[in-house]
């Protein structure tokens, strides 16, 4: 293993093809099924829109009669 | 005034992705929520040391994570109660299976040291780039590539994915195997 923190250019296996070493290139079928998984997750929240009380909170924020803690 | 204006909406625009970075981070969507609207004020509070022209999106996960980083230190016991109430408070996806991989995989994020996990997810679903994912972390490049390898690794660890069939259906897969 090289060092510099650089993934060797292929995958080393063993000959049943388990993984031999804790660097491992994964294939792009598995980054693209991660990749999915992850935004499948964030999009749930994200799907959400703004909850009122941020679209409040910012409107209070630019009121000029506001006597909050705008500086 | 209408410069106010534009910053309150870049910052609106910009709430759907930092509940979804905060409940990443802590696993409870009213600590989240408090996150985020703490991380509003701060950044209202703090708009002169925003460079314009420069990407506000990145600027408040910044905060965020600087936020929740202090925050995290001091309540260091009581740690994520993901499962119940983040899962609870989501919209239901459209099939039990889905549902089921998906449960399995916010397990299997939550295994990952916090540095990988923030990594990934800057990444591979708020969208930054390496550089921005960087900056928001304060470290370089290279540490974030790393990580998100590294985060990577684990995961298909963690899932045994060996290859991506064994993830569990997908509708691309589906469609591929095309029934009778």
């Amino acid at each position: 293993m090289t060092k510099g923190g650089r993934l060797q250019p292929k995958t080393k296996t063993d000959v049943r093809g388990c993984k031999t070493n804790s660097v491992v290139k994964l294939g792009p079928d598995i980054k693209a099924k991660i990749g999915q998984q992850l935004r499948v997750m964030y999009s749930e929240v994200v799907d959400q829109g703004v909850p009122d009380r941020f679209v409040e909170m910012l409107k209070r924020l630019d009121d000029p009669t506001n006597r909050g803690s705008k500086k | 005034m209408s410069q106010q204006d534009d910053v309150r909406d870049v910052m609106l625009a910009a709430v759907p992705s930092l509940r979804a970075f905060a409940i990443s981070l802590c696993g409870n969507v009213d600590r989240a929520d408090d996150l985020v609207q703490e991380t509003l004020l701060r950044a209202w509070a703090n708009l002169s040391s925003f460079q314009p022209g420069t990407n506000m999106s990145a600027w408040l996960f910044t905060i965020l994570r600087n936020l929740f980083r202090s925050e995290y230190r001091k309540r260091r016991h009581e740690v994520e109660d993901v499962d119940g109430s983040y899962a609870d408070s989501l919209a239901s996806l459209p099939d039990q299976n889905s549902r089921l991989e998906l449960g399995e995989f916010r397990k299997a994020l939550k295994l990952l040291p916090p540095d990988q996990r923030e990594s990934l997810i800057l990444v591979g679903a708020s969208g930054f780039s390496y550089e921005e994912a960087a900056q928001i972390c304060g470290c370089a490049v290279g540490t974030i590539k790393s990580r998100v390898n590294r985060a990577r690794t684990r995961l298909a660890e963690i899932l045994s994915i060996d290859g991506a069939s064994d993830f569990g259906p997908d509708r691309e897969t589906r469609a591929v195997v095309n029934l009778p």
